[in-house]
Order: structure tokens, then sequence, then C-alpha cells
């Protein structure tokens, strides 16, 4: 019996296997998601994308130039002076070839491993903790106070970061060593893009000239008008769009997969702000809300997220409309309210028993001077001095909640020290229960960095002083 | 590398050609010690020009701005090593989209500030010794790194300006207080790809 059956066993498992073949094969070349194929799991800076393989792969798959050509597309604009002190430039030259046997740092893949999550640590890093010895194997000869230090500790929070080390140089932590915990003057940076919008090149100016509308002027088609809600014209109306004259169709006139003939749509999509927010929309995709976007994927979800999300989020889908409420545009919206909606960790949790949202709350209340408030915004989305070109700089909304995060250390300088002074932030950062509670209190760990910068001064004034 | 690729045609670097005595023709190819010294002289005479036209005009005499390694921070000038430096760093960038050109350059010191650009192999080490005892003249020699061979020329860098000894002499980080005007203070290391 098993004998005669045995050939349609046979014709039975080629047929499987072929068809598994072609179902593989078509979910490799066509297939939007191809996680069925990755190695090991990816980290939570890549997880939102692994299903795009050539995201970071490229066409070739494994060629290491096209690799990391494709982390650069990506982050590169992080990793130049003066925000990375280690760019690939200062490895390229043939002097550092010995040093590159030990790492290769022209490639970032050499200290960042994907799709292996048990080497990554929190920022992602696979490399050995002391890593800095390959290099700066002498630095206790210049820097006395590091005597005896492992090399395990350099990038422990608050001393060092191998890439934005920014607000952590020794000059600038003896700059500013003697701050007090807070300011005398504190206040956030203030918002400028009304008054730089005739110098951006790239606002459609002749389309939309700089000037107040009112519902006179209202130019959607007519069968829309008909069946416009009030309350949209009413919204529109109170906006920094209305005054500035972005009428009904800069934002609702599209041009549709790809043709050049714009037509109206009731959904515009991130693309429409591009056309005037050029600046903030690239920072967005750059950024764990809009990546997915950049990659041309459907938009990210609150549950595709790692971190803890309102259940009732779960849904909404991540672009520009979903912050920014369409029509009102209300920016203090944008900057707790929006937040809140979906964020469900302990540090969101915490946001409204802290001293940070009281100040938020008295300025929305006209109590204190615009500025004085600390939305979420203000921290994971401040605003920035950016080089929007290489002969242009603006302050912009970072729209990159990334720029700021992980290490947490690269939000001193565009945040903390606008309020704060360098001590108090270093530690308040360093102090995980401090970052969970939301900054309720007062550091209770201390990071040497200023002490030893200090010791380090003194040591050096006093040189000067014998010569 | 082809030596081939190492040498340009004197049509299209007529500057060289003022650097021999004999004028070459269409065609002709520019020795590689030549084609070093002729990098070298562009590189001092405009580290010269910023030195005195900008950092010390600026500075020194009309007082108006500072210069400062943390020149973002401070909003300053930066530094002559740094301008150096950055278009080091910019010619490695452009060149790699120039297959004809390939060579890099560096500036380092026997007493460096940072003790990444003190000499680490044993052509810039052997190089900047010579400089420093042997004024006014310049070092050259042949060595391989990471499998490929070079033809490396090492040149003096001289403290020329009151502004570049003082600063040296005082930073923080600096290994040798007692720089005068006419010091060698480092040197310029060039390196060329030759042969295969």
């Amino acid at each position: 019996m098993s004998e005669k059956n045995s050939p349609n066993i046979w014709l039975i498992w080629l047929a499987l296997m072929l068809a598994l073949s072609v179902y593989f094969t078509f979910l490799l070349i066509e297939g939007e998601d191809k996680s069925v194929f990755m190695p090991g799991e990816l980290t939570g800076g890549h997880h939102q994308i692994g299903i795009a393989c050539d995201a970071c792969h490229g066409e070739s798959f494994s060629d290491k130039d096209e690799m990391q050509d494709k982390c650069v597309e990506c982050h590169g604009e992080q990793r130049q002076k003066p925000f990375d002190s280690h760019p690939r430039s200062k490895f390229t030259d043939p002097r550092n070839a010995d040093r590159l046997k030990n790492i290769d740092a022209t490639y970032c893949v050499s200290c960042h491993v994907e799709h292996k999550p048990d080497l990554a640590d929190k920022t992602g890093v696979t490399q050995a903790k002391d890593f800095c010895v390959h290099c700066h194997q002498e630095i206790a000869e210049d820097r006395p106070s590091h005597k005896g230090m492992e090399f395990d500790t350099c990038a422990s929070a608050g001393c060092h970061n191998y890439h934005n080390n920014r607000a952590l140089y020794t000059d600038f932590l003896v700059k500013h060593m003697d701050e007090p915990d807070v300011l005398e003057k504190p206040a956030v940076v203030e918002k400028e893009f009304a008054s730089v919008l005739e110098e951006i090149m790239t606002y459609p100016h002749a389309s939309y000239p700089v000037k107040a509308l009112t519902h006179k002027d209202i130019d959607a088609p007519a069968n829309i008008q008909v069946k416009m809600d009030k309350a949209i014209s009413h919204d529109w109306k109170s906006t920094a769009h209305a005054k500035s004259g972005a009428n009904c169709t800069s934002c609702h006139m599209q041009a549709i997969d790809g043709t050049n003939k714009p037509e109206w749509t009731n959904t515009p999509d991130h693309t429409a702000c591009e056309t005037c927010h050029d600046v903030e929309v690239k920072h967005f995709k750059q950024g764990k809300h809009g990546m997915r976007l950049q990659q041309n994927l459907s938009a990210m979800t609150p549950a595709d997220a790692r971190l803890p999300m309102k259940p009732e989020a779960y849904k909404k889908k991540l672009d520009c409309n979903s912050c920014h409420q369409p029509h009102r545009y209300n920016l203090q919206t944008a900057a707790v309210d929006s937040c809140l909606e979906c964020h469900n960790d302990k540090h969101s949790l915490a946001y409204k028993d802290s001293s940070h949202f009281e100040l938020w709350n008295k300025e929305l209340n006209g109590e204190l001077p615009n500025g004085s408030g600390v939305s979420c915004a203000t921290c994971h989305m401040p605003r920035v001095s950016v080089d929007v070109n290489d002969w242009l700089r603006r302050t912009v909304v970072q729209h990159n909640q990334n720029a700021t995060l992980t290490p947490n250390e690269k939000m001193i300088r565009p945040v903390c020290l606008n309020c704060h002074g360098l001590g108090f932030s270093i530690d308040s950062l360093a102090d995980e229960k401090l970052v969970n509670n939301n900054f309720n209190g007062k550091p209770s760990v201390h990071v040497e960095s200023i002490d030893l910068a200090k010791q380090d001064n003194i040591r050096h004034l006093k040189r000067i002083q014998d010569d | 590398m082809k030596l081939s690729k190492l040498i340009y045609s004197a049509g299209a670097v007529l500057t060289f050609s003022t650097l021999s005595t004999t004028v070459l023709a269409a065609g002709d190819t520019v020795p590689v010690k030549a084609m070093a010294d002729a990098l070298h002289l562009v590189m001092d005479s405009d580290r010269s020009v910023y030195t005195r036209k900008i950092v010390n005009r600026l500075v020194k005499k009309e007082k108006v701005i500072k210069a400062s390694e943390h020149f973002e921070d401070d909003k300053a000038l930066v530094l002559p090593a740094q301008m150096f430096r950055f278009g080091a760093e910019l010619v490695q960038k452009r060149a790699k989209k120039l297959p004809d050109v390939n060579f890099t350059y560096s500036l380092q010191s026997l007493w460096p500030i940072n003790k990444q650009n003190a000499p680490k192999t044993k052509a810039e080490k052997e190089g900047l010794k010579f400089v420093a005892d042997n004024k006014g003249q310049n070092y050259y020699t042949e060595e391989t790194l990471g499998g490929q061979k070079y033809f490396t020329a090492v040149y003096a860098d001289t403290g020329v300006a009151p502004v570049c000894v003082s600063c040296h002499n005082k930073h923080k980080d600096t290994p040798k207080d007692d720089f005068k005007i006419g010091d060698v203070m480092g040197g310029v290391v060039i390196r060329i790809p030759v042969g295969m």
C-alpha cells in the first residue's frame, strides 16, 4: 500500500516545494513585508522599517559601501562636526590603517551590528564597552584626573559620548562649571518662522503671497465649499496659515501618484506640508515617528511601538496631522495633548505632576511670559538652530525626536541649558529615577565630569602662573 | 594604483610647470617628489595667507574677533591648524570622485596639543625629527600602510607669528611651552600612493 502511494506523496511534496519557492521568491522581490527572511530581531532604532530590507541593505544587499551610504542617508546630518566628535573623515587618512584593524571606524556597522539584539546596548552599540582604549590608551598622561579609571567607564552616563560630545568636552565643562541649578533668566528659544519667511527661497511666495486672508478669500472649489463644515473655515481663520496667505488649495491641491497635475484631495499628506515646511518634514522622517514614511511604507502606528502606548491610540496613523490637528494647527495641543494621547510610559504619565507642567500651565494661563513653560515638545522637539543649507541657518522645531535622545546627553545643549546649569543637567539626565518621574525633584546621583575638569583646569592655571 | 595615475599631465597642472626649470610639454609627466613639493607649496602659501591676512590681522591688529579651537561655540575664527585640517578632510572627500587624483596630507607634531596628531608611523616619526633637526630641509621616503605603498614627504611647519607660539605655549594640553618664533613646531606629511 505504502509503496503504491509513494509517487503521489513525492508529487505532493514537489508541488508544495514549488509553491513555497514561488511564494518566497515573490515575497523577496515584490513583497512589502520581508521580515520572514530576517536573521534576528532589529534594535529599537530600526524595527519600524524592518520589513523594508533594502532601506539599509540597498539593492546589492551586502555591499559594505552601499550599506554605509544607506546609514548616511538617514543619519549623516548628525554625523558631522560639530555634532560628531568622531566623524568618518577623522579615520580615512592612511596613517590610521593600523587602528582600523582593531575597529574600522569608517563604517557604522563596525560598532552598530544589527539583527544581534543580545549584543546591542540601549544605544545600539555592539562593541565592547572599553573600545576607547584603542586610540586613547595614554589619556591619563594628559588628564591626570583620569588616572586609574577603567576604559569601560568612559561612556558612562554624563562622561563621554563617542559621537555627540558637545556638552561634555573639557573646555565646555569648565566654561559652565559654576552655573546654578536654574539660570537667572530661564526661557526657551523663540519662534522664528514668520520673521524669516521672506528669506526662504523654497517657500512658494509666488503662488501664496504672504498676506492675511479672510473668509472671502477661501479658494476651495465651489463643490467643496458647498459641503464645507463651518467649523473648518472658522478653525482655519484662527491659524497662522490664514494670517500668512496659506489658502485651502495650498494644502489640498496635490499632485497625485507622481503626476504633475495637482488635484483636490480631502486628505492631504505630509508632502503637502513639505511645500512650506520642508526642513520640519525632513526631520520628522528621520525620527521614529516618521521614518516609515521616509521608506515609502505606511505610516507608523502606536501599535508598532516598543514603548508603552495607550491601547485606544494603537490604530492612529502618524503623519503631520496626527499631532497638528488639521485646520486648527494649535501648537499648544501639538506640544502636549497630542503626545499624551499615545504615550503611556512612566515618564509621560508623570508629566502632569511635574514642575515643568506647572510652568507650562502658568504660561498658557498668562501668569508667566511666553517661553517660560516646558511642554513635552520643549524637550523632545525643541526649537534649534539648524543649517538648512550651506549658506543659511534658521531656528526650526526639531521634529526628529531622536535628535535629543539616546543617549540623553544629546538633550543638554539644545534643551536643558536654556533654563538649567550644566552640572544640574548632567546629573539630572543620569538619574534614571528622576527621568522616570519626569524630573519631579532634584538629582540623587552626581557625575564627576565637571569636578575632574575643574581639577585639570586648576592644574593648568597653576602651571601658567608658575611659568 | 599605477604610477601613471599618480602623475599629472602638464597641461592639467600648469602650476607645476613653473616649478621646473624645464618647460614641460603636453603629455609630459611630473615626478612624484615634484608633485609633493608643489602640493606643499600651495598648502603652505594658503596657510600663511590665512594666518597673516585673516587671523593675525583681525585678532591681533584690528582686534575685532577671536580665533578659537571651539570656533562654533565661541563664534570665532577657526585656528590656522584647523583650517588646514578641514582642507585636508575636504580634499580626501572630493578626491574620492577623481580616480586620477590620490593623495592625503596632515599636520602633525612631536609636541602635539591633540595627541592624535602625534607621529604614528616610522616614516612620520623619523620625518618629523629630521625636519626639526635639519632646518630648511625636507624628508622623503617610502612606506607601506594597510598593504599600500606610499611616497611620503615631510615638511617643517614653523612658528611664524607670535600668536602661533604664544597660543601653543599656553594651551592646557601642550607638552612643550617654550616655543620661540622661528622654531619648527611640527610638520606637514604628504602621502601619495605609488606602485601596486
